[in-house]
């Protein structure tokens, strides 16, 4: 039995970006906190990059609780969104050469989302994963944390409920 | 009962100075508010403050676009509003602390913000222990009737009432 050729890791590398840059360009949000997101694989990271306008307690100082309620919420957005997309971006059913925010399929509807708040925010970067838990035909739940310097040592986490776009199939 | 704001009234002068003590307390609350750097970017604003109620509101920014195909404003936005009105209102509560921080915030999203439309959010400090401050908020465009968004919250409370 033959088997294909691999694909050159450049377009696969290619592919995946593009597509990654569609979703993420398509919110303005996301540009007016200063989050980009970082990929390994399938795998996001979002990244919230600091400055002075994220501030909510300018005497601590510490992150804005609504600053970092955001961060997670765009990440755990942002991951749905990957997470719904990549197979039919990695079968060849999505065209990421092709791909713009208006061409993408619809973004996920935030339910509802909670966030618990652990400690402050430093006055620095930080790092957000999303985990879906759960993703059907209509609903999803997702899981997200947010950390600084240390991994292990989260500052905020949330859990939000989704509402999936319309699939034609 | 809270001693909070009233530190330095003589025993016996606090009914006379309650109503000055309030109004001081709703000013402190709102320039406080407008130091916030974040609160400040999203142009947030106070319209009624006092007796553990708050009133802010923002304004339509494209910038705040969450889905650029329908214009409508990211649920973060909308969150970092009510984040904010909730603790202001818990500052402004006459038995709430100083300061606080948010312990924790659940949203419901009930419908898109209309595009071009200002979000206003309401929050009420319902109930103050002498550590933690609950809170309840709503928030709405020109279309009072139906809520964008409701929300509930527990917020730190250092010295708030016994």
């Amino acid at each position: 039995m033959s088997r294909a050729a691999p694909e050159p890791v450049q377009v696969v590398k290619q592919r995946r970006d593009a597509a990654l840059s569609a979703l993420v360009d398509g919110l303005p949000y996301a540009r007016f906190l200063g989050i980009s997101f970082d990929r390994r694989g399938d795998e996001l990271t979002g990244v919230l990059g600091f400055h002075e306008a994220l501030i909510g307690n300018p005497e601590l100082p510490a992150l804005h609780g609504g600053a970092t309620a955001a961060f997670l919420e765009v990440t755990a957005i942002v991951g749905l969104s990957w997470a719904m997309i990549w197979d039919d971006l990695e079968r060849g059913m999505l065209d990421a050469a092709t791909l713009t925010p208006e061409t993408l399929p619809r973004l996920p509807k935030t339910i509802d989302f909670t966030v618990d708040y652990l400690r402050p925010g430093l006055p620095r970067d930080a790092y957000a994963r999303a985990r879906v838990n759960r993703s059907g035909r209509r609903y999803a739940s997702v899981h997200v944390e947010a950390w600084q310097d240390n991994r292990a040592r989260i500052f905020a986490q949330a859990t939000g409920h989704f509402l999936m776009p319309p699939r034609d199939d | 009962m809270s001693d909070t704001g009233s530190d330095a009234a003589p025993e016996g002068a606090r009914d006379a100075t309650e109503d000055m003590a309030a109004g001081a307390k709703a000013d402190v609350a709102r320039r406080f508010i407008e130091q916030i750097p974040h609160a400040h970017a999203l142009s947030m604003r106070v319209d009624q403050l006092g007796d553990g109620r708050a009133e802010l509101s923002m304004p339509y920014d494209s910038r705040l676009v969450g889905d650029p195909r329908n214009g409508v404003i990211h649920g973060g936005a909308v969150s970092a509003l009510l984040d904010t009105c909730g603790g202001t209102a818990v500052l402004s509560h006459p038995e709430g602390p100083a300061q606080t921080a948010t312990i924790s915030l659940r949203i419901d999203y009930m419908r898109a913000a209309t595009p071009g439309q200002r979000l206003v959010a309401r929050a009420e400090c319902y109930h103050v222990t002498r550590s933690v401050a609950f809170v309840r908020a709503t928030a709405t465009d020109d279309d009072r009737g139906h809520p964008v968004a409701t929300a509930t919250g527990t917020f730190t409370a250092d010295g708030g009432a016994e």
